[in-house]
């Protein structure tokens, strides 16, 4: 049995050490990053040990405009894009023809660059001395006035925000719940049409709770990569993303390392860690429900 | 209620796409289910059996053809409408509900007058669960059933509805042998009980001769005969019945007729008056040897199998079409197993003439078409 152990362990020892390298001691850096006041990483000098650069990241204006587009963000995306998915997903199930015509078409952003999508929203969405992008002349058509998508209010940007977001994680969602939906067994919709449930009855309770696992899975992949938006927002405002009000945490992080009035990497740890502690938290609270409600 | 199908028919795409030839699986059916009795559809896999069952169901439209229920024309209402409980055969039970949920499904759908009240429906799936003796298991989910368990709330989902005719496909196929007699029994008392017209689906006969009112054998979509299990057993209309049903199955010869006389090989083995000269297929149930010294039917001996009620006499022939005929006879008779062969005097009404070319039964005085 201890031999065994000790077997085990040497064909774990690979891993183990890739794993150490690459994520146990970056954690327990940034870790000790954030708790050390003061850090310079040119001189390697810190001038004290605390809770300090928490406690201003907390209070700096910035993060906490970061963590409120982050949540405001999530919130609207993972609903919604799951919903839809689901939705097309089912949609593409029930046709017959020209089924792997639409697959690919839904799956095109999937493999597009995220900035060239980016380019695509700005014509649509961006005004310029020019033109007022597509968007605003649809709604100049239906006699609308014209908003500046890019540069204008809050919620004008937040939701080309949401919509970039969207569409750019639909793919994937399409992808797995067509495959999900694609492994029911007929059986179950001839019984339970045989039991005489209308399309929406099976809808919600055989096929959703038939699926659930995959839908949960989405949820949770949802919500982690959604707090960890940046890309998107970039493409969209650009890289001055405070200036623009559409920071994201990940964005802050960023530019407290490497941006224009970065070289706090005290700073940065700390917001790492608090982005950690509210994705572990929610995941957490994820899997508890997914525990009681999902159907393995 | 009775159920009756006039000409029914169903054609299936070719799988191959580029073939634009269709798959028959139903041909041109015709008969009537009287009303509560319990009817057992048989034919090989592959016979468009469980075609059948869905086009009775609703699941399946008929290409042409149509179906009634009692008076009505149920062809083109769909299987929610019809009133019809439907077994699958891997009973297809909703696995993220409890045995009482499922059971409780077809009554929440219930709508209009029908509609149940939460306290009417637990009766019913209570009194459904009751029927199939399965109460103590309703709070469990079909993953923690055993397989009699599954088809039992398979059985009481499908009859809690009360449906005007209950189906069954191939509802014993997936237990084991113990629990398939068993259960067949059951399913005799629950349709007996209930007074359902049911159709199930088997390609097990003696699945379907041990419990049905009546039988239908079908052979490649086509209806082959239908009526009583032992009438279908005494009086088969042509070689595939009469092979498809019995166990152990019916020895088959290669014979012929000459001047009233049947003959297997150069053996003039029985009296065949009334059947026009014609080489026949040879149908002899294995019960239909009696042995005999010096009778008129001498096989070669292979072997005696003693089962103390009855003894199998295996033996050979070269006119017999299989590996060994096998012949049942009464314990009561001695087989000499020293000699090389063994002679028997047949059965008449055991002795089955097929014509050689089509298989259909060839029945003395009639002409041979």
């Amino acid at each position: 049995m201890k031999k065994n152990g000790l077997k085990a362990w040497l064909y774990l020892l690979p891993s183990l050490i890739f794993l150490g390298f690459f994520m146990v001691y970056p954690l327990v850096d940034v870790l000790i990053y954030s708790l050390e006041e003061g850090y310079n990483s040119a001189s390697q000098t810190f001038t004290g040990v605390g809770l300090y650069n928490y406690a201003y990241v907390l209070r700096d204006p910035y993060f906490m405009q970061a963590v409120k587009n982050t949540f405001i963000l999530v919130m609207i995306t993972v609903p919604v894009s799951t919903g839809l998915a689901l939705l097309i997903s089912l949609g593409l199930s029930s046709i017959g023809k020209l089924r792997e015509l639409y697959q690919t078409i839904y799956f095109l952003p999937y493999v597009t660059n995220t900035l060239a999508v980016g380019l695509v929203f700005m014509i649509l969405f961006k005004k310029t001395p020019y033109t007022d992008g597509m968007v605003n002349l649809l709604i100049g058509l239906f006699g609308g006035r014209s908003v500046d998508f890019i540069e204008g209010p809050y919620w004008a940007k937040m939701f080309v925000l949401s919509f970039y977001t969207v569409w750019i994680v639909l793919p994937f969602k399409i992808l797995i719940l067509t495959s999900a939906l694609a492994s029911v067994k007929k059986d179950y919709y001839s019984a339970a049409r045989i039991d005489g449930a209308s399309g929406f009855k099976i809808f919600t309770r055989i096929t959703v709770p038939m699926i659930s696992p995959m839908i949960f899975y989405l949820i949770i992949t949802g919500f982690i990569g959604a707090f960890k938006a940046y890309s998107d927002s970039v493409a969209l405002f650009g890289t001055n993303l405070n200036a623009a009000g559409m920071n994201t945490i990940v964005g802050y992080i960023y530019d407290m390392l490497y941006g224009d009035s970065g070289g706090y990497p005290s700073y940065a740890s700390a917001a790492a860690l608090i982005l950690f502690a509210i994705v572990f938290t929610i995941t957490v609270i994820n899997l508890l429900i997914s525990r009681k409600k999902v159907n393995a | 209620m009775n159920v009756r199908l006039e000409g029914l028919t169903k054609h299936f795409p070719s799988r191959n796409k580029k073939s634009k030839e269709v798959v028959v699986a139903v041909d041109d059916f015709s008969f009537e289910i009287p009303d509560g009795k319990l009817v057992g559809l048989l034919g090989p896999s592959g016979c468009g059996k469980s075609t059948m069952l869905n086009m009775i169901s609703g699941l399946e439209k008929p290409t042409s053809g149509r179906v009634f229920f009692g008076d009505d024309d149920v062809t083109d209402v769909p299987p929610e409408l019809r009133g019809v409980g439907l077994v699958f055969q891997n009973y297809a039970l909703y696995p993220h509900m409890t045995a009482l949920q499922n059971i409780l499904f077809p009554l929440e759908n219930l709508k209009g007058a029908k509609k149940l009240s939460k306290d009417e429906m637990l009766k019913r799936a209570n009194e459904a669960a009751r029927l199939v003796q399965i109460t103590e298991l309703m709070e469990r989910k079909p993953s923690a059933l055993s397989g009699g368990q599954q088809q039992r709330v398979a059985i009481a989902r499908a009859l809690v509805k009360m449906p005007k005719i209950l189906l069954l496909d191939e509802p014993l196929s997936n237990l084991d042998a113990r629990l398939r007699l068993q259960t067949r029994e059951e399913l005799r008392r629950i349709q007996r009980e209930t007074g359902i017209t049911t159709v199930f689906v088997t390609h097990d006969q003696e699945e379907a001769m041990s419990i049905s009112d009546m039988i239908v054998v079908m052979k490649k979509g086509v209806l082959n005969q239908i009526g009583r299990p032992q009438d279908v057993y005494d009086d088969p209309v042509n070689l595939f019945v009469a092979k498809f049903l019995g166990n152990p199955p019916i020895n088959v010869f290669e014979g012929s007729v000459r001047g009233g006389k049947l003959f297997i090989g150069d053996e003039d083995v029985m009296d065949a008056e009334g059947v026009s000269d014609a080489p026949v297929s040879v149908g002899i149930r294995p019960e239909g040897f009696v042995p005999k010294e010096g009778g008129r039917f001498t096989c070669d001996l292979v072997g005696v199998e003693v089962m103390g009620r009855d003894t199998s006499v295996i033996c050979n022939h070269p006119a017999f079409d299989g590996a060994n005929i096998r012949a049942i006879v009464s314990a009561e008779n001695r087989i000499d197993t020293e000699k090389e062969t063994v002679s028997f005097d047949l059965k008449p009404n055991k002795v089955f003439l097929f014509d050689k070319e089509t298989g259909r039964r060839i029945r003395p005085g009639e002409e041979n078409r």
